[in-house]
């Protein structure tokens, strides 16, 4: 970097004692680029922090989880509770089946839905599309507990009784405006003129939507698809009021153990769970922008 | 840009879009709508709602026993917003100029995804009596009593802004990554100091971004029920425990509707005020380049 030479020659040692930095432009920048490269500035600093700060929990039920004894003393290490979570913990396994069915039923038709709404409002200009637009936004900002509550009432209006149909029909319904915004987002990065080429080539509507739209766009449904699951498996709140008995879903029966009585073996599920998030964020690891722009 | 027309003639909008909005429709508004009427009936004996108009609901949720629940869920929620904002400011801007995007996602997109009951009962194991902290200062001799850190309003507070600090950090990266951060030298170089070229420059260029993570945070926030049930004492109550109690204990529904109620209507001002923000600054996108193909 060039930096202008003072005029007399003592002026150089002068301006190296005064306060007064070079405010020539060269000088600015190569000043800039300087504290941009060696600073450990408050943006990092905070970020470093705030990802500690997430994981602080994690971390000590992961260590935890490998306790011998009950409680938070360390007493030497044992994979005691990881026994008692795969043999003895048959009730734990039954809700994690039904969470399982749940969540990749409702997903797949949270998909199917979501996918063709996103098409018809992406391409078509109709009546009702501001509606569906609107509709579709507020369940995701609405707070669980009115969600949950609004469907226990409406079933028992309907004298519908709580327990996995009912399940299914809320996750669905949570599911389903993530999928329409990812898709969305996809459907405009897709170049209209081939679906134009399809007509042009005599390809019906049903062949056009079948392969043409939907092998192009598969990345997004499938990482919606993901979402979908993750949501489902994840939610309490909402499952807690439509849920019926013989319908414990695995977060209702975590739950259960939070609120009454810890037990270690939650630490062991911990780590299962979290490896589980590690492997779909994993699995998802190309559409993670997608995903933070939608939620 | 995508030009919106109809295809080969047929307009097929309405069947693709159809089957989702029928099940919002169904699912969705006709719940809420349930909830409105109900909130205007009186109470049945056991559960349910007698038909008959009332706004007895009303006023009892008015009645001065519930005053404390409103100003404590409005503080809890805005000390909670407020710090979660101001903690994700500095966190999205180092993610959006960062070479590590990716990783920094997923170290953000983890905790966020894993479940929320599992990283509640972590602060529990952490907080707690005999918890991780108070267990390791009492054996390194730093305490003689534990520290009674869980079941109160600061452990609320603290859990809730972890639970959505992630919700606020999200919409402010993908807000900051859109950002031109040559902007900020340009401010640097016509004279701004730094301070400037943040709050002059930088901040409004990603307000949609910020409102988005505002209202992500307080309107979850202020519905809250699992933080409070577990992390907080019987005086730390929100407004979505109440709400449960008078269903599932008190089997008040029209009064629980009548609460549900302030939650939505706060929640939609919020919605609108957050749609509002995003057309405007779509409109001033739109209204800066030159137009190109007028021609055609």
């Amino acid at each position: 970097m060039n930096f202008p030479k003072p005029h007399n020659p003592y002026g150089y040692f002068v301006s190296r004692l005064s306060k007064k930095k070079p405010t020539s432009e060269p000088a600015r920048h190569a000043r800039r680029a300087l504290q941009n490269k060696s600073r450990l500035s408050l943006s990092h600093t905070v970020m470093a922090l705030s990802i500690l700060f997430l994981f602080l929990p994690l971390v000590v039920t992961v260590l935890y989880s490998f306790n011998a004894a009950k409680g938070m003393a360390w007493s030497g290490f044992s994979l005691n509770w990881y026994h008692k979570l795969f043999f003895g913990s048959e009730k734990l396994w039954t809700s994690f089946g039904n969470s399982f069915v749940i969540a990749f039923s409702s997903a797949l038709v949270a998909t199917v839905l979501g996918t063709l709404a996103a098409i018809g409002v992406n391409w078509y200009k109709f009546r009702g599309r501001t509606y569906i637009q609107t509709i579709s936004f507020l369940p995701m900002i609405l707070p669980e507990v009115i969600i949950g509550i609004s469907m226990l009432i409406f079933f028992s209006a309907i004298n519908v009784p709580l327990g996995m149909l009912t399940i299914f029909i809320a996750h669905a319904t949570f599911c389903l405006p993530f999928v329409f915004l990812m898709v969305l987002a996809r459907l405009d990065e897709f170049d209209f003129s081939i679906i134009e080429a399809a007509h042009d080539l005599g390809a019906t509507e049903r062949q056009t939507l079948f392969k043409v739209i939907v092998p192009a766009i598969l990345p997004g449904i499938m990482s919606a698809f993901l979402m979908s699951v993750t949501m489902s498996l994840e939610d309490f709140v909402i499952t807690f009021f439509v849920s019926g008995p013989g319908s414990t879903t695995l977060p209702l029966y975590v739950f259960s153990m939070v609120r009454y009585g810890i037990s270690p073996v939650i630490n062991a599920l911990s780590l299962v769970i979290i490896l589980g998030t590690m492997l779909i964020a994993f699995l998802l690891r190309n559409f993670l922008k997608n995903v933070a722009a939608s939620k | 840009m995508i030009g919106r027309k109809k295809l080969a003639g047929r307009n097929y909008g309405p069947a693709y879009s159809f089957p989702m909005g029928f099940w919002f429709s169904l699912f969705f508004l006709l719940p809420l709508l349930i909830i409105v009427a109900y909130s205007f009936m009186k109470k049945g004996v056991h559960g349910g709602v007698e038909w008959q108009f009332t706004l007895d609901a009303y006023a009892q949720m008015l009645n001065s026993s519930y005053a404390k629940l409103f100003v404590r869920t409005l503080w809890v929620t805005l000390v909670a917003t407020v710090l979660t904002i101001l903690i994700s400011l500095p966190c999205g801007y180092a993610m959006a100029r960062s070479k590590h995007q990716t990783l920094l996602l997923f170290l953000v997109i983890i905790p966020f995804w894993t479940n929320s009951l599992i990283r509640i009962n972590a602060w529990i194991a952490i907080l707690g009596n005999e918890g991780f902290i108070n267990s390791t200062l009492l054996k390194l001799g730093i305490l003689k009593a534990g520290l009674p850190l869980l079941y109160n309003q600061g452990a609320v507070i603290m859990v809730l802004v972890y639970m959505y600090l992630p919700y606020a950090i999200l919409p402010i990266f993908t807000a900051m990554d859109k950002f031109d951060f040559s902007l900020l030298e340009a401010a640097r170089d016509l004279g701004a100091t730094k301070s400037q070229s943040m709050t002059r420059v930088l901040l409004p260029n990603v307000r949609s971004g910020i409102v988005t993570a505002i209202i992500f945070t307080f309107i979850p926030i202020f519905g809250a029920y699992t933080v409070p049930l577990l992390v907080g004492g019987k005086d730390s109550y929100m407004l979505g425990n109440v709400i449960v109690d008078q269903v599932t204990k008190a089997r008040n529904w029209p009064l629980a509707s009548a609460f549900s109620m302030v939650i939505t209507v706060v929640s939609t001002i919020g919605v609108l005020w957050m749609m509002g923000t995003s057309a405007r600054e779509a409109a001033r996108n739109k209204a800066a380049p030159v137009k190109q193909d007028t021609a055609a």
